[in-house]
């Protein structure tokens, strides 16, 4: 339940902050729930990047399908040197759930360390 | 412990984001590009994107509506020109922002800030070359004319007002990639882009390579090898017209025999040279060769084959004017189409407008340089090339009243450059107005009015092809050209007195021209506009074959059509191939040959000259043909040891046909025996055999897969290009399309009471290459289709064709 709930509540604690703030502000999202919402380690870390990849990974997704994947042919290419949409929007998840899953794991750490005191 | 690892993770956290937020690691920014709500995904247009829109703008008079038509091509209707204008600098920067800077930030010689210090040899060469400079001079004369200052200002506010309304997020794809801000835009970088034109059309010489063969070959030989006029030419004036003399006697200098035509001297400096095939196909043909008895004009510029294209199709239309054509983001005005009256259209008139003077400095120090016989001050102008990822580049560039030092001791890059200065005269330089030309002819109601616009086109050199509802046609050879002696300018110059200046500029109305000839039309394909009877050196640098064929078959053809202008454009039979395949044929026995050889000889002799994409045998006898050439000239050329020009293939194949058994290059030099040229062609079929082999092992023997016509991104990059196109055509026909090289832009009006237009593109709408928009056109364009042109009438707002409506309105101040 924890899990469930701190996964959304990340996700749509980075949305909104993505909306005004710097793409990293996933970080600071990923951080404060963990902090606030005490999870083991390593499940906090799979909170963490599993909210961002699936936060990402759907939105690209989704804007990807809109645009008939005209635009993630392109950039796969580009960056991937592979015409291959579906990499794109991993590597995009990817790279968002990994940044947010090592916050996370730092958020859970920083509460540990504050009950203790 | 707990500490220590929350610092680590927090550590890790923070080393994520700055890795993925540079390109200190990365090659790119990969956190803010991939973000969905901030990168590269914020451009991924939805297919059925939404563009209509209520603006509204302090610095509008009026209202103004634009209508966007099924392919995004914009109808403006404003009540005035400066709303009219301001529009089209908002449209240009929404759709072409990206494109428009580049471009600018090329022209001026500003591309190592954005991409890195691999840049600065091309920065330097367009700083040197004084671009900046050209671009203020002709400011300056802009700024002069109210109508055209005030068109300039409300486009370049326009274009300003889009800016200010980005985003990071809403920033150009390029710009997120590339790790850059669009700037400000300004009048100058609007003037920059049209000198980057004049650059790409006027800026071809090879005065160094010329002064090379010069001095290499004999005299005879250097006439052989670079004739100034060529056997298969049909002038662009008819031959036998006759011209007046020349406005005033020239002065050959009395030191040109000794010192210019004879003096021997060769450098090694190799100069970034635009596309030497930059050219295009223009005509009109009169009613009286028309089924619909009213004329039709036809255009296709040959230029680079980019995405975002160079054009951008466009209507404005306002109570005074309204005019339909394709427009150059980055400048405003319709540049080439029509309007209610007349239409217009251009190709290069390929004059030699740029010369070499060499100048003496008095010491290192280049701040005195010699002339007339005394010391003269030079100014210098230094040039803050900025670099990214590194301390500016400084270069000082001293100007002489000739031009800007372009080469001297300070720019040898990898060239060998003596110890010798070099400054360039270039027409590019002189003060003129020539964005007003466009400005004038969008509104142009007749001949008269045609003729005033053209008058202030001075660089670049441009054949103007004209007809009009009342029935006229007419083609202009129109610039202002300098009036050469022969071989002026062909070499480098004496610069150290005014001997060898360009003494004057020949008379506008001297100009060659025709108007509602008997043939009844007119045309160009960058052929010599006149023969030698002309009382003014024209150069060697003209492609005759385009414009011989163009000729040949419209003045076989009546009763004409769009339809049949349409296929004439699109049509791929290759001239020279008819006149130069037979010559190869001929003297290949075909006893000599092994069954691998005899295959493609075969090939060859069935080939029907035309350059279809599956042709086999155009592949055949292009590859046989530049093997032949080197064949030919290599030899020599290489054992000179210096950078020659290339003789043209009309020079080669003019020779063989005329059996000028005193030309001395057949012979190949390395070898002891004397070869003839039955020997050569044999030889050079051979040689080629293993290479056909080769492509036709990779699929590569038809022709457009060994052409491999491509649509390439500005910043050359692949992914966001349109590549392995399946186009025929080539060098020498009239579907002129090379590899990444061609019609930029197609064009076909009848002058019918109801314009009848057609016209395609390679490129789409959009400069987004996330947007269905961006290369939508480019599947027609390739199979020779065209769209027809819709030129909207108010009434027709509320009909079908409109997909969007942009609504702009004045907004408080």
């Amino acid at each position: 339940m924890k899990f469930i709930s701190s996964l959304l509540l990340i996700a749509l604690l980075s949305y909104v902050l993505g909306m005004f703030l710097p793409w990293w502000t996933i970080a600071i999202a990923a951080f404060v729930v963990c902090w606030l919402i005490p999870q083991r380690g390593f499940v906090s870390f799979l909170t963490g990047f599993l909210a961002i990849f699936l936060l990402w990974g759907i939105m690209s997704f989704m804007i990807s399908a809109a645009n008939h994947d005209i635009l993630a042919h392109r950039v796969s290419e580009l960056i991937l040197k592979k015409d291959n949409p579906t990499m794109l929007i991993l590597l995009t998840g990817l790279l968002g759930g990994l940044v947010a899953g090592f916050a996370a794991l730092s958020g859970s750490f920083a509460h540990k360390k504050l009950k203790k005191r | 412990m707990r500490f220590f690892l929350m610092t680590l993770f927090a550590a890790i956290t923070v080393a994520l984001i700055v890795i993925l937020n540079s390109t200190s690691v990365l090659p790119a920014p990969l956190g803010k590009l991939m973000s969905p709500q901030h990168g590269v995904w914020q451009n991924a247009d939805p297919f059925d994107m939404d563009y209509n829109a209520t603006l509204s703008f302090t610095q509008l008079k009026d209202k103004a509506s634009v209508y966007l038509d099924e392919r995004l091509v914009p109808h403006i209707f404003a009540q005035n020109d400066e709303d009219a204008f301001f529009i089209q600098g908002y449209l240009h920067a929404k759709f072409r922002l990206w494109q428009m800077e580049f471009q600018a930030r090329a022209a001026s010689g500003r591309l190592s800030e954005i991409v890195g210090e691999q840049a600065i040899s091309y920065d330097r060469d367009k700083r040197r070359l004084g671009m900046v400079y050209a671009a203020e001079n002709s400011l300056k004369e802009l700024e002069k004319d109210p109508a055209v200052h005030a068109a300039y200002d409300s486009y370049t506010a326009g274009v300003n007002t889009y800016i200010a309304s980005l985003t990071d997020r809403s920033m150009p794809l390029e710009y997120k990639i590339m790790g850059y801000k669009p700037e400000k835009w300004n009048n100058l970088k609007s003037a920059l882009f049209l000198k980057f034109m004049s650059l790409d059309l006027a800026g071809f010489e090879n005065d160094f390579e010329m002064t090379n063969a010069k001095s290499i070959f004999s005299k005879d030989q250097f006439e052989k090898l670079f004739p100034i006029a060529m056997d298969s030419l049909d002038p662009i004036i008819p031959k036998g017209t006759s011209f007046d003399p020349p406005a005033a006697e020239l002065k050959i200098p009395v030191t040109a025999d000794s010192l210019y035509f004879n003096y021997k001297s060769t450098n090694h400096i190799t100069e970034q040279k635009p596309d030497k095939d930059n050219g295009s196909n223009n005509w009109a043909v009169s009613g009286t060769k028309t089924q619909s008895g009213y004329p039709i004009l036809c255009n296709d510029p040959h230029l680079g084959l980019n995405l975002p294209s160079l054009w951008y199709e466009i209507q404005i239309h306002t109570p005074e004017y309204n005019a339909y054509g394709v427009s150059f983001p980055g400048a405003p005005c319709v540049i080439i189409g029509f309007n209610d009256s007349i239409a217009f259209g251009f190709t290069n008139a390929m004059r030699d407008v740029r010369d070499y003077y060499e100048v003496k400095f008095k010491d290192e120090s280049r701040k005195e340089y010699w002339f007339d016989s005394a010391w003269h001050p030079t100014t210098f102008r230094i040039e803050k090339i900025a670099v990214k990822g590194q301390p500016d580049y400084l270069d000082t560039v001293a100007y002489t009243h000739i031009g800007p030092v372009m080469y001297d001791k300070s720019y040898t890059g990898n060239r060998n450059t003596g110890n010798k200065n070099y400054a360039v005269r270039w027409k590019a330089h002189d003060p003129s107005n020539d964005g007003k030309a466009f400005y004038m002819l969008d509104r142009a109601k007749n001949y008269e009015d045609y003729l005033e616009a053209i008058k202030n086109l001075h660089t670049p050199g441009q054949n103007c092809v004209f007809s009009s509802k009342a029935g006229d046609i007419a083609i202009w050879a129109q610039g202002e050209f300098p009036a050469k002696w022969r071989r002026q300018g062909d070499f480098i110059m004496e610069g150290n007195n005014s001997d060898y200046f360009w003494q004057y500029q020949i008379p506008q109305a001297e100009n060659p021209h025709q108007v509602n000839p008997e043939r009844g039309f007119v045309s160009s394909a960058n052929q010599l506009p006149t023969d030698t009877t002309y009382p003014y050196y024209l150069g060697g640098n003209y492609p005759p074959y385009r414009g011989f064929e163009i000729n040949r078959r419209l003045r076989a053809m009546q009763q004409i059509t769009p339809d049949d202008m349409m296929k004439l454009q699109t049509d791929n039979y290759n001239i020279f191939g008819e006149i130069a395949a037979p010559e190869l044929v001929s003297r290949i026995h075909e006893a000599t040959l092994d069954p691998t050889e005899r295959k493609y000889f075969q090939m060859l002799k069935d080939w029907d000259y035309i350059n279809a994409p599956n042709s086999t045998g155009c592949t055949v006898f292009v590859n046989v043909w530049d093997e032949f050439e080197k064949g030919v000239f290599s030899d020599e050329f290489d054992a000179s040891g210096v950078k020659l020009p290339w003789p043209h293939e009309s020079t080669l194949i003019d020779i063989i046909k005329r059996k000028d058994s005193s030309f001395k290059f057949f012979d190949d030099i390395t070898t002891p025996e004397t070869e003839t040229l039955e020997d050569i062609v044999l030889r050079s079929f051979k040689k080629t055999v293993p290479t056909l082999v080769d492509l036709e092992k990779n699929n590569k023997l038809e022709w457009a897969k060994f052409k491999d016509t491509k649509v390439l991104h500005l910043a050359r990059l692949d992914a966001l290009s349109s590549l392995h196109l399946d186009n025929g055509g080539g060098e020498h026909v009239i579907n002129a399309t090379k590899a990444q090289h061609g019609p930029s832009w197609r064009m076909v009006v009848q002058m019918s009471p109801e314009t009848e237009a057609y016209g395609v593109y390679p490129g789409g709408q959009s400069g987004n290459p996330g947007s269905r928009y961006y290369d939508n056109f480019v599947s027609h364009w390739t199979k020779g289709e065209y769209y027809r042109l819709w030129v909207m009438k108010q009434e027709d707002a509320a009909g079908s064709m409109v997909k969007y409506k942009m609504e702009f309105s004045p907004s408080a101040k």
